[in-house]
């Protein structure tokens, strides 16, 4: 994989971006020049300047600091959503494909059911009767997003399990939990990475809607989404403070774009575009 | 033919059921007396009553359930706690708001997408391949209600070209800030989808005929290529329809746009449940519609689908 990323530039690029943001996101407290919380009156809608390099919001808070420690929310959220709804997902897509018949039809209405709603309503729909904060965030997006993993992973199961090697190893004795989980599930594995990695990316984008829309983490807590939405009022004097959040969201995200895009082109190098 | 119709509406009912199912469940989960959480604590003692019996409160849920579905059929979603006006009258004045503005995004989505991945299609090999392909990829990591306020601050305040908000007199102008936001998204996804199916269309035998046979490129592309190429595409767009649905509670907060989308967050922000889990319905209901009547129309273009395997 690594010889891939090496010749694919942009992704190799993607991934340092990555990795220098997740670094910054738990080096924060270290590398924030001024407290993300603290509110200084004196320093009120101030433009980018040597001190403070992306300005100040309406409270006199620093936009820097409050963008990366806003970065270990929206990084944490994401990943953890995306890898939580992925472990639903595949539980039950592989449940659904290989145990066929009723439990396959019951499983998939249920998927197809979630997938009816669109995301983000049936996401507020969750979020508005729970408390409020990014655990309940975190749920809201883990159950909006397994349905598209379910729906992969019985796909592939459905193919995987009539290979040769499955009937082999049922041949000489696998439990069924065996089979499912030593030689299935591997072969699942890439193109589930893959598709995670994009998720993260959208429940990047979904955390920072709803967020926006004050359904996330409660303020003073930077995150974002909800940096935007405090300074839309002051977009017109001091439109830093919109912008920095938005092109930190846009920045991170379409850098988990290009590197989910850049492995799918490596495992199927018949799709490369 | 008419046979998949039926089936097809058929198969909508359960969904729209499960719909329903899921939001008598989110109904339950709210702290209290769920006829309360329909209307309110201040709400007139009768209307109270009566929801209170269709709902049944001693009794086993399925009961419950099937009050909450009465309800349904009934048009009665609850009262907004704040307005008291029925949520359902509020919806069936606002959803036309919203049903424009998604149909101009679904319009401006479809157009500049499918312009945009024509381009990356057949400027391959050139470097506007990489400004091309990295535009729509951008377009999809964008989000929306930034890209809205952006637009804003470009097109309304520092070039005086558009109103900021609100929906005017219902003039064209202000409209498109609204359409280019929402549909910004679905035309980076369209556009990716439409290089994708074209470029393989092209390396096809048909092409390289209509091209031995001497058509001009733009004959090919546009007569023969672009036909089966968007077939895929069709797909996306009826897909992609509920993100008209999301990204309009963002989008029309934004541009001050009286659709459900502004609906839904004004009931946010004031935790006006009735009025959050009428729109969530509404909304999904609304798309389960639209991906039934996209269903039907994609069967009736390819007829490979109406008639089953064979």
């Amino acid at each position: 994989m690594l010889t891939h990323l090496k010749k694919d530039k942009v992704a190799l690029i993607s991934a340092l971006v990555i990795s220098a943001l997740v670094l910054a996101a738990i080096a924060a407290p270290i590398l924030a020049p001024y407290d993300p919380l603290r509110i200084n009156l004196d320093a009120l809608r101030l433009s980018p300047s040597t001190s403070y390099w992306m300005g100040t919001d309406n409270m006199g808070r620093d936009v820097l600091s409050r963008l990366v420690f806003g970065a270990r929310l929206s990084l944490l959220v994401g990943v953890l959503a995306a890898a939580l709804s992925m472990a639903i997902g595949i539980l039950i897509g592989i449940t659904a494909g290989y145990a066929g018949g009723k439990v396959d039809s019951a499983l998939s209405a249920l998927t197809d059911m979630v997938m009816a709603f669109p995301s983000l309503l049936l996401a507020i729909g969750i979020t508005v009767v729970l408390p409020p904060g990014l655990l309940t965030v975190m749920l809201a997006l883990s159950v909006v997003g397994w349905a598209s993993f379910a729906r992969l992973a019985r796909g592939m199961v459905l193919s995987i399990k009539e290979q040769p090697f499955v009937e082999a190893a049922r041949a000489s004795g696998c439990t069924t939990p065996r089979v499912l989980f030593r030689h299935i599930l591997p072969n699942c594995l890439p193109l589930m990475i893959i598709a995670g990695s994009l998720k993260v990316g959208s429940f990047i984008l979904a955390e920072s809607a709803l967020s926006f829309l004050g359904l996330g983490a409660q303020p003073p807590t930077p995150t974002w989404g909800s940096m935007v939405s405090l300074s839309r009022n002051y977009i017109l004097s001091a439109p830093w403070t919109v912008v920095f959040p938005g092109l930190a969201i846009a920045a991170t995200v379409l850098a988990f774009n290009i590197l989910g895009d850049s492995l799918r082109d490596w495992l199927d190098p018949k799709m490369r575009i | 033919m008419p046979f998949y119709i039926l089936k097809r509406v058929l198969i909508a009912v359960p969904t729209l059921l499960g719909l329903a199912l899921i939001t008598f469940l989110l109904l339950r989960m709210l702290p209290g007396d769920p006829a309360l959480g329909l209307v309110g604590e201040r709400a007139d003692p009768k209307a109270v009553e009566a929801i209170r019996k269709s709902l049944g409160q001693d009794r086993p849920l399925p009961v419950q359930f099937w009050g909450y579905l009465e309800l349904l059929a009934h048009g009665n979603l609850g009262r907004s706690y704040y307005t008291h006006r029925e949520v359902m009258e509020d919806v069936l004045q606002k959803f036309p708001n919203t049903l424009r503005l998604a149909l101009s995004a679904m319009l401006v989505a479809t157009l500049a997408g499918i312009l945009l991945g024509v381009f990356s299609a057949v400027s391959r090999g050139s470097y506007w391949e990489k400004v091309f392909s990295g535009a729509s990829l951008a377009g999809i990591s964008l989000p929306v209600f930034w890209v809205g306020l952006i637009f804003m601050l470009l097109f309304a305040f520092m070039l005086p070209w558009l109103p900021p908000s609100g929906m005017g007199d219902g003039a064209l102008v202000y409209l498109i800030l609204p359409a280019a936001t929402l549909g910004l998204n679905s035309a980076a996804y369209i556009a990716r989808i439409t290089r994708m199916s074209l470029i393989e269309v092209l390396g096809s035998q048909y092409i390289m005929t209509a091209r031995a046979k001497g058509l001009s490129p733009f004959k090919v592309v546009a007569k023969h290529a672009l036909r089966n190429a968007l077939i895929p595409v069709i797909t996306l767009i009826a897909i992609d329809f509920g993100s008209y649905l999301n990204g309009s509670v963002l989008t029309e907060t934004i541009f001050g746009w009286d659709g459900l989308g502004r609906y839904a967050m004004e009931g946010i922000m004031k935790r006006d449940y009735p009025v959050i889990l009428g729109t969530v319905l509404i909304g999904s209901a609304v798309f389960v519609f639209f991906n039934m009547l996209a269903d039907l129309a994609y069967a009736y273009i390819d007829p490979r689908i109406r008639y089953g395997k064979r």
